[in-house]
């Protein structure tokens, strides 16, 4: 044989690796093939095409490990299992960029499912080896290395810290001046995933300067690239009130709220999860965003979403209005309660009535005005609905029982209070008959109206213990009253007139 | 001797009664002794006491006095304490109402203003109004660049199909699918058909396609209605310059229908 029947040899089985490698990858992206693919035990053929002579096949070999292990829990543990990670990461500082983006995106796909293989990945140095990734030219191989320190990192706080500790932050705080959208994008999601653990991983990413960039990438056009960045501002905001400060004073206010009517739901989210972050840890921070005008956009906000989406800008006006009686009178102003009726009759989720029913008490708990309000648009006996329904869950019921007890004591509007006095359990029923006791001596028109409504009688029906709270509450309401309406109205009276008529003789 | 004799017996007499009386006095002595003392120790007491009263009446009467003196003393330090605590009280009952008068109306002016938060209460829905407005025009504005961005990308690629079906141009002799004779006026795809000028395909498409795009990202936010693609003639001043052929092979032939110079 000469030398060109050689080298044909060599070249023939160069070629066969090459077109195994590229039709396993490309096969590999339909789930049910990658299934009888690892039956056909394709790892440990793929293993060795790893360390091969040729870079493209080294290259395409990882992108069909990664797309393996990509599809479920169980083909990542097999990829695991044959323990070519620590070689991967070993080989990954000498190889050129499509490798290394291969291999960023094996890790990827291994680290995503659990944090037992997130672990695996950190334990065989993997986050240094992303790391050294992070600080190449290429833009791909950062996104490629971003995006696997970010499935890392979101599991856990531990694994958040072996992150950090690999010095990744501010590598990734640089990348987010790039012009790649997608690695902006990136970059920011890691940020998120990293600073919502604890509140050091935040004012690290902090004082790296992430806020000034994030906060002229609030300004974009691309809604993906917002949705990330309002999440990692309000991962950021939500540990502490130094941190909710300066997002604060970092100017990025005014284009959030302007972002609330952004086409895409998920930035809308983002943004009222921000705003919620923000309004949580003190007073003055909330008068800031109410001072905004923040209160209109949310409520336009929630008033257009539908389901889970809603959630944050619920939780939001809640917490505004917990603060005060004017921050809750603002709330009021801005159509809150309207809007949280709505919520409460539209939603079939459990949390997000809870939700509703908590932000109502918040609001209607300040004074007789603000549980006025409340009562008018007709919710104390939705309220009183969703306690005694057995079907809602124990979280709804023990919310809705709060609200209901701390709107009733300072609610004074008696034509609401009057429907609940036939339906409530007597724990509730306590706190209805001491409202009427409160206002009844005052008022002669109530008293009349209560008489003529039927609430009277059905005061005394009312059984009570002798001595009980109620019992004093029952008498207190009977004594604002002639004795011989009182009499009319109790029960068994028409009984007592008939024998009075039996025993009467006239003369 | 009678004399003497009485003196004698006298004498005797008389020593038996000083012996006698002696004795008896001898005798009665001690008793008398006793007696003596008890009533000298007697009157010497009758004596202490009545000095001793006397002492006590006089101390008793300077006492009283003195008491007297400092009862009255105290006293009048009293009343003039308790004056002065009535007129502190008074004062003080006074002060209190000008600062209970000065309290609330320092708290219901400045502190819980009302008038103050009825016009922040007032303020803030206007702000929210502004703020909806503001929103609802920013809202407008990017729904209008989204649709313009969206008529552009169709517009272009309605010519770059005009461009690929050239050929589906009616002719003198046979109308065009696009320009059936049952139909009032020609179809919009025939008008732009007729308008598109056909280019071979050179390397010059992809040039062109590139700065129309450039063009059309640096137009963005001030959009404008001029915007036309380079396939449609135009007599903008930039075609107007003389235009070389590009270097390709003979058989394609770039046809610019515009003047070659001014």
């Amino acid at each position: 044989m000469n030398q060109k029947q050689l080298v044909q040899v060599v070249d023939q089985y160069q070629k066969s690796r090459q077109q195994f490698v590229e039709t396993v990858a490309d096969l590999v992206c339909k789930p049910y093939n990658a299934q009888f693919l690892q039956d056909a035990d394709v790892i440990s053929l793929l293993c060795p095409l790893l360390c091969d002579v040729v870079p493209s096949i080294r290259q395409k070999a990882a992108l069909a490990l990664g797309r393996l292990a990509d599809h479920n829990k169980n083909l990542a543990m097999a990829v695991v299992k044959a323990d070519i990670l620590p070689q991967l990461v070993r080989s990954l500082a000498s190889q050129n960029r499509y490798y290394k983006k291969s291999a960023a995106f094996l890790l990827r796909a291994v680290a995503k499912h659990s944090p037992e293989l997130s672990q695996v990945v950190v334990g065989c140095g993997g986050v240094d080896a992303l790391v050294l990734c992070l600080e190449e030219l290429n833009s791909g191989v950062k996104e490629a290395a971003a995006w696997a320190l970010s499935c890392i990192a979101q599991h856990d706080a531990s694994l958040a810290q072996s992150v950090v500790d690999a010095g990744a932050v501010p590598l990734l705080v640089m990348c987010l001046p790039e012009p790649e959208l997608a690695l902006k994008r990136i970059a920011a999601s890691t940020l998120s995933d990293i600073c919502k653990h604890t509140p050091q991983f935040a004012q690290i990413v902090v004082d790296a300067g992430a806020i000034s960039h994030l906060e002229q990438m609030v300004l974009s056009q691309d809604s993906k690239l917002k949705r990330q960045v309002f999440s990692a501002l309000s991962q950021i905001s939500k540990h502490s009130v130094s941190l909710a400060e300066i997002v604060v004073v970092s100017k990025v206010f005014p284009a959030a709220i302007a972002s609330l009517r952004d086409p895409d739901e998920h930035v809308r989210k983002n943004v009222a999860t921000l705003m919620r972050e923000v309004v949580k840890h003190s007073p003055e921070l909330a008068q800031v965003i109410v001072n905004f005008g923040g209160l209109a956009a949310v409520v336009d906000h929630v008033s257009s979403c539908r389901g889970n989406l809603r959630l944050p800008g619920i939780m939001m006006l809640g917490y505004v209005a917990a603060y005060g009686e004017n921050l809750a009178k603002a709330v009021i102003l801005s159509q809150g309660v309207p809007l949280l009726a709505l919520c409460l009759a539209e939603e079939s989720e459990q949390h997000i009535k809870a939700a509703a029913v908590w932000s109502i008490g918040q609001i209607g708990h300040h004074t007789t005005e603000h549980a006025k309000v409340v009562a008018t648009a007709n919710l104390m006996p939705k309220l009183l609905d969703l306690y005694m329904d057995a079907s809602s869950s124990e979280d709804l019921q023990e919310k809705s029982k709060k609200a209901l007890k701390s709107v009733l004591q300072k609610c004074t509007y008696l034509p609401a209070l009057e429907p609940l006095l036939y339906d409530a359990p007597s724990n509730i029923l306590k706190h209805i008959v001491c409202q009427f006791s409160k206002v009844l001596p005052h008022d002669s028109k109530a008293r009349r109206l209560f008489v003529t409504s039927g609430g009277l009688k059905k005061v005394q029906e009312i059984e009570a213990e002798p001595g009980s709270a109620l019992q004093e509450y029952i008498n207190a309401v009977n004594n604002c009253f002639p004795e011989e309406i009182v009499r009319y109205y109790s029960p068994g009276y028409t009984e007592v007139l008939l024998q009075k008529l039996d025993n009467y003789k006239p003369t | 001797m009678a004399e003497h004799t009485t003196i004698k017996s006298s004498d005797e007499e008389f020593k038996r009664e000083y012996f006698y009386r002696n004795s008896e006095a001898e005798e009665n002595r001690e008793e008398e002794n006793r007696a003596v003392i008890r009533i000298q120790s007697w009157f010497r007491a009758c004596k202490v006491r009545a000095y001793l009263s006397h002492l006590h009446k006089k101390a008793v009467i300077i006492q009283k006095i003195w008491r007297g003196f400092a009862a009255r003393a105290r006293f009048r330090q009293m009343v003039k304490a308790a004056y002065f605590i009535m007129k502190m009280n008074f004062y003080e009952e006074m002060a209190v109402r000008i600062q209970r008068r000065w309290r609330g109306f320092f708290v219901r002016k400045y502190i819980h203003d009302f008038y103050a938060r009825k016009k922040y209460l007032e303020g803030l829905l206007i702000n929210n109004e502004l703020m909806r407005r503001e929103l609802d025009e920013i809202q407008d504005f990017q729904e209008k660049e989204r649709e313009h961005l969206k008529m552009v990308k169709e517009q272009t690629a309605k010519i770059y199909q005009a461009h690929r079906l050239h050929h589906l141009m009616s002719t003198k002799q046979h109308p065009g699918v696009f320009n059936s004779p049952f139909r009032q006026s020609p179809h919009e795809m025939e008008l732009l058909l007729r308008e598109v000028k056909y280019h071979t395909p050179t390397r010059v498409t992809p040039r062109c396609s590139g700065c129309f795009l450039d063009i059309s990202n640096s137009v963005g936010p001030t959009f404008s209605e001029t915007l036309e693609p380079l396939w449609i003639k135009s007599t903008r001043a930039c075609d107007l310059r003389p235009k070389l052929p590009p270097i390709t092979s003979k058989k394609q032939q770039v046809k610019i229908a515009k003047p070659i110079g001014p």
